[in-house]
């Protein structure tokens, strides 16, 4: 099977701090990959870099081929991935069904009666069929990170990124958008999830990467991860995690 | 003579009116022009200062800078009677225009600015994230927002270019405030700046008012 996504040894700093430092990762068409990690270690950056919301120092990101370093080939990267972000960033003066139109209106060229088409179909998926009319500042926090999923996923992306897509949510809401991106991950789309929620990472994942200080020190299976953890800085991460 | 006959002469104020009136179309007139025109300057300015490569972005806060710091009736006096030394002659109403949509641009990019910078990060992410095009993140994201959010701020400053207008008075341009003084003049009575007084504040006091409606709502949501 190809990469769809390479990333190699790739270095970001902010200022002094080194935020990533010398990550290695290659994900596979249809692979679920999860990664976990302390705040700090570097894992959001991670995917920020994916799309070239960071800029990374240096190393090569191909996303599909496509070099993530060169502008001409970002425009595709960005259109070819879509981002779910931890505090929704929906646009708060349009209503629902326009967040999730508007995109492949004014990149794919559809004509806004067959975006906003695909938008319903994709509102209703997520359980938002009554709710397209709304603004996003009427809407529940789980609610709105729907909606996010919907906008993300309106562009059919190659490349789903999710970035601590439940971080910012109240716990009740938790399990409603963790239940549907977990359905995503069954239908063979390629996705990278930052998260906390190592329940999710276990049912969900392909493969678990442990990142710490800027590096991937273990990636593997999930029951490989949590069960038999080889890391020692990942047997301390489970076992705080554990203990919560 | 009463203080009547003198300030709020009736028969004067009724004689005069006329002629206020046309002052206040000028005005007006020159008014709008500059608000429009400085809102579409500052605009760019805006835009320039915070999206542009570096030596065009150096020009704008120049700009910004320098016009913001000279005073308006100087500018007006230097445009009307300094430019034609270098063979510009402009008529009063083409000066009064442009100094006053000089100075109103470089207001403007600093309130648009921080209308843009106001806004959560998030925005501009997501709309880069999609896949937008810059002028798509701009119109459709960015900039609905970013001025909603400084409505207050410029509609002050579009009272201001509205009162500073009595300026042009000083380079023969026929607007409300120098038809009251050639009314006086030939009234040989006060009442017509009484009256072009009245008429400044109904043409601005609902605008004072808004703005002022305005910014406690605001204030009242963002609490």
């Amino acid at each position: 099977m190809a990469a769809i996504l390479e990333i190699r040894d790739v270095h970001k700093s902010f200022g002094r701090f080194k935020a990533l430092d010398g990550v290695d990762l290659n994900v596979e068409e249809g692979e679920v990959v999860v990664v976990v990690g302390r705040s700090g270690s570097g894992k959001s950056t991670l995917i920020r870099c994916i799309n070239q919301l960071e800029a990374h120092d240096s190393g090569l990101i191909l996303v599909d081929g496509l070099d993530a370093s060169r502008p001409r080939d970002l425009r595709r990267i960005r259109i070819e991935t879509g981002m779910v972000f931890q505090s929704f960033n929906l646009f708060p003066h349009m209503s629902v069904l326009r967040n999730v139109a508007l995109a492949p209106v004014r990149v794919r060229g559809l004509s806004w009666a067959e975006a906003n088409g695909r938008a319903r179909k994709l509102l209703e998926r997520v359980g938002l069929a009554e709710q397209i009319d709304k603004y996003p500042g009427q809407l529940s926090g789980g609610q709105q990170q729907r909606v996010g999923i919907a906008r993300a996923l309106a562009m059919e992306p190659k490349v789903l990124l999710f970035d601590e897509p439940t971080s910012a949510l109240d716990p009740e809401m938790v399990g409603e958008v963790l239940e549907v991106i977990q359905q995503l991950a069954r239908t063979g789309v390629t996705m990278v999830v930052v998260t906390h929620e190592m329940g999710f990472a276990r049912r969900v994942a392909h493969r678990v990467a442990f990142i710490d200080a800027g590096r991937i020190v273990e990636i593997g299976p999930p029951n490989a991860i949590f069960d038999a953890p080889r890391d020692q800085r990942l047997q301390t991460f489970l076992k705080a995690i554990l203990s919560n | 003579m009463s203080i009547f006959d003198t300030f709020l002469n009736w028969k004067v104020f009724v004689e005069t009116l006329p002629l206020l009136l046309m002052g206040l179309w000028v005005t007006v007139g020159l008014g709008m022009a500059a608000i429009a025109l400085g809102a579409a300057g500052g605009l760019l300015l805006a835009l320039l200062r915070l999206y542009a490569p570096q030596p065009l972005r150096w020009i704008a806060v120049a700009y910004i800078n320098v016009f913001r710091a000279i005073p308006l009736l100087v500018l007006l006096i230097v445009i009307y009677y300094a430019l034609p030394f270098v063979g510009l002659r402009l008529t009063s109403y083409t000066s009064a225009t442009l100094a006053l949509s000089l100075v109103s641009a470089a207001y403007s990019a600093e309130i648009l600015r921080a209308g843009i910078e106001g806004l959560p990060r998030g925005q501009s992410e997501a709309a880069r994230a999609l896949g937008l095009s810059p002028l798509r993140q701009m119109t459709d994201v960015i900039l609905p927002q970013a001025v909603k959010l400084v409505i207050p701020p410029l509609t002050s400053n579009a009272i201001n270019v509205m009162k500073d207008t009595s300026l042009a008075s000083v380079v023969a341009m026929p607007d409300l405030l120098k038809q009251a003084t050639q009314a006086q003049a030939l009234a040989a009575n006060p009442t017509p700046l009484i009256g072009a007084a009245l008429i400044y504040l109904l043409l601005l006091l609902p605008f004072v008012n808004l703005v002022g409606f305005a910014e406690s709502r605001l204030g009242r949501r963002t609490r």
